[in-house]
């Protein structure tokens, strides 16, 4: 029997406090798996597809993802925090409709329509967080309640204001220019024009980043998702962060409802059905986690971009439009199986 | 706290009125609105009668809602009570024939997008003895299904009219835009285009429930292909997000729809839109009534067993001024 007598390990530093190169610290962050998926679908686009070169084009990807990434960071936010919220597509939609029918009925300046919209998406998102967290019934069943009220809403109020589906044109009524300049405005560099909405979604989620983590709403954002009794126990205000989480999914829907109005002047009731997906899509694809307590803000952006991407990307090139909700499909699934591997890599790599 | 958020609600408050005190359009707006008188007759003296409508008509659609008004016009006017019920999936439309008949209902008319799914539910109706039309999809199979008549455009040849109207034109290449996936009626039209084009002829499937993806979605295609001189779409709502396409992408590319809204006659007029096949949904929603009161009053049958078209109607600039003063009131 030979008796190996270990060398213990210098005991200067405590293991849970080794340093871990800076690679893997790099690749163990939430994002960093969906920007390699968003690297190699822009490749393969590129490859393939002569047109998707151009910087015009990248314009028009950007453009797409952002309409879908404004609300994808709040959706995150609130994915990290725990919740669900089936209501967000809808929701864009319902805010256009209020700021334009009661601009329009009241012969009122635009922005009076802006903000009355605001106030009445905010009240949706409180009542969502207020249902959530004061019955304690999962959050996807009581925003798919409020989901298909607002479906109900949408349709209902337009055709009882209005007397049509679609809101009347508003775009001769005073505060239209400024309010469209501010929503949906687009500017010329280098010769590409680029979407206001995309300087927007860089902020949103410049904001929601820094909240995540370098304030202490971002610590409590993370705690209530990993365990929301825990975090009560150690004095995180755990319902007024859930809720606050809801309104920042309804301000950022107001938001993507505004650009969606001052776009396109009316606004058809029936939009918006289905989006509610893509957003959760995109926060998933960036790696949130769909049980809460992990992700990030701009995991969500680059799954925003993936999905912008891969949803043009197609029509770039020119593929079958047939087959164009399988490619859709193949190109998600291959984004998604290649963070899952890079992220475990990153864990194992500890 | 508390004291403090009141604060915060009463300042709210007060720039809520301030701005809605001074925050008054000077332009557009209901004010701006003129008193569009809508379709409207005298009263029949028959007796009372109740008709069920049933569609695959999506709600919130801008279409289905002026076959709706075509329906409860003609519906005052025969002092009829009617019954308008939608589901976009077929089985489910099937439920709602069901329903109509247990409700027995004097009449019943029907859209036919997936005739083998709602001829049997269908000849039910009829064996209980209520008679049925249809309305707007179904060309090919109303005479098997049994129903008295059929009102409603033949989409391929709406889809043939627009792609001569793009012939004469000497375009070369049209890109029609496909707004839902596999619905019978939509793919019908592209390829009634496809048939009488004389130039190059693609397809493309876009989100009809997201603007902006719509018309990004465009916008990369005619990046694509710079060939693309002509677009027609396949809906009113999705016109408006082409126009914003071609903007969008600098392309030469002229455009023309199908279908009708108030949002068309503008762009008719303003030429970014070259023309609009209306199949006058009104109509469709009217005679389906109509007929139902008149086969119940006095016996009538229209078509003679053949379809009895409401389109395909061509509005461009021409009589785009004559129709346009009807889609303002939401009845075109």
């Amino acid at each position: 029997m030979s008796q190996t007598v270990a060398t213990p390990a210098p005991p200067a530093r405590d293991e849970r406090l080794g340093r871990r190169s800076a690679l893997a610290r790099l690749l163990a962050r939430p994002e960093m798996g969906a920007l390699v998926g968003a690297i190699v679908i822009y490749i393969v686009f590129f490859i393939v597809a002569a047109p998707f070169r151009e910087a015009t084009s990248l314009s028009t990807v950007l453009y797409q993802s952002s309409t879908y990434g404004i609300v994808a960071v709040a959706v995150a936010l609130l994915m990290i925090g725990g919740e669900f919220d089936l209501s967000a597509g809808v929701a864009v939609t319902s805010s256009a409709l209020v700021a334009s029918m009661f601009s329009y009925q009241f012969t009122a300046n635009m922005w009076v329509g802006v903000v009355v919209s605001l106030v009445v998406a905010l009240a949706i998102g409180f009542v969502n967080g207020y249902l959530v967290v004061k019955t304690a019934i999962p959050s996807f069943l009581v925003t798919l309640g409020t989901f298909f009220m607002l479906r109900g809403l949408n349709l209902a109020m337009t055709k009882q204001v209005t007397g049509n589906v679609a809101t009347n044109d508003v775009s001769n009524i005073d505060g239209f220019g400024s309010a469209q300049n501010v929503f949906a405005s687009q500017f010329t560099v280098g010769g590409v024009s680029i979407r206001i909405t995309l300087l927007w979604w860089i902020l949103f989620v410049a904001v929601a980043t820094w909240v995540l983590l370098r304030t202490r709403v971002g610590n409590w954002i993370y705690a209530v998702g990993g365990s929301a009794p825990s975090s009560r126990a150690v004095g995180v205000p755990v319902n007024r962060v859930k809720i606050g989480l809801f309104m920042a999914v309804s301000f950022l829907c107001w938001f993507t409802g505004m650009h969606t109005l001052f776009a396109f002047n009316t606004v058809q009731s029936g939009l918006g059905v289905g989006n509610e997906f893509i957003y959760i899509v995109a926060a998933v694809v960036g790696g949130c986690l769909l049980t809460g307590g992990y992700g990030s803000a701009i995991g969500a952006a680059i799954g925003a971009f993936i999905f912008g991407m891969a949803q043009l990307g197609i029509v770039y090139a020119g593929w079958n439009p047939d087959w164009f909700y399988f490619f859709l499909g193949a190109l998600l699934l291959g984004a998604i199986l290649l963070n899952t591997y890079i992220r475990r890599r990153a864990e194992a790599s500890r | 706290m508390f004291r403090s958020r009141k604060r915060l609600l009463a300042a709210v408050l007060a720039l809520g009125l301030v701005v809605t005190a001074g925050g008054c359009s000077e332009s557009g707006g209901k004010q701006a609105e003129e008193g569009a008188a809508g379709v409207g007759a005298g009263k029949a003296s028959t007796a009372r009668i109740t008709i069920a409508m049933v569609t695959h008509g999506a709600p919130g659609d801008t279409f289905w809602d002026i076959i709706q008004k075509g329906a409860k016009a003609a519906a005052e006017k025969d002092n009829v009570d009617l019954k308008y019920s939608s589901d976009p999936s077929s089985g489910n439309q099937a439920n709602l024939i069901q329903s109509a008949i247990d409700s027995k209902v004097d009449g019943i008319a029907v859209t036919m997008p997936d005739p083998p799914a709602l001829i049997p539910v269908i000849k039910k109706a009829i064996a209980a003895g209520i008679p049925v039309v249809a309305i707007n999809a179904g060309i090919t199979s109303f005479a098997e299904s049994g129903v008295l008549s059929y009102f409603g455009s033949d989409e391929s040849l709406a889809g043939e009219a627009g792609g001569t109207r793009a012939s004469e034109g000497g375009y070369k290449h049209v890109l029609c835009v496909i707004q839902f996936q596999g619905q019978v009626q939509l793919e019908d039209r592209c390829n009634g285009v496809k048939k009488t084009f004389t130039g190059k002829w693609t397809k493309i499937y876009v989100n009809g429930a997201d603007r902006p993806s719509e018309q990004s979605t465009i916008a990369a295609k005619l990046k694509q292909d710079p060939s693309i001189d002509f677009i027609i779409t396949l809906g009113a709502p999705d016109a408006l997000a082409a126009i914003n396409a071609i903007k969008d992408s600098g392309s030469k590319a002229k455009l023309g729809t199908f279908d009708f809204n108030p949002q068309i006659p503008p762009k008719i007029q303003s030429g970014e839109l070259q023309f609009a096949i209306d199949q006058q949904p009104y109509l469709q929603g009217y005679e389906a009534v109509d007929s139902l009161w008149l086969y119940k009053a006095n016996g009538n049958i229209l078509g003679g067993g053949k379809p009895t078209l409401t389109g395909p109607f061509l509005v461009d600039k021409q009589n785009v001024d004559f129709v346009g003063k009807f889609a303002a009131a939401g009845t075109r």
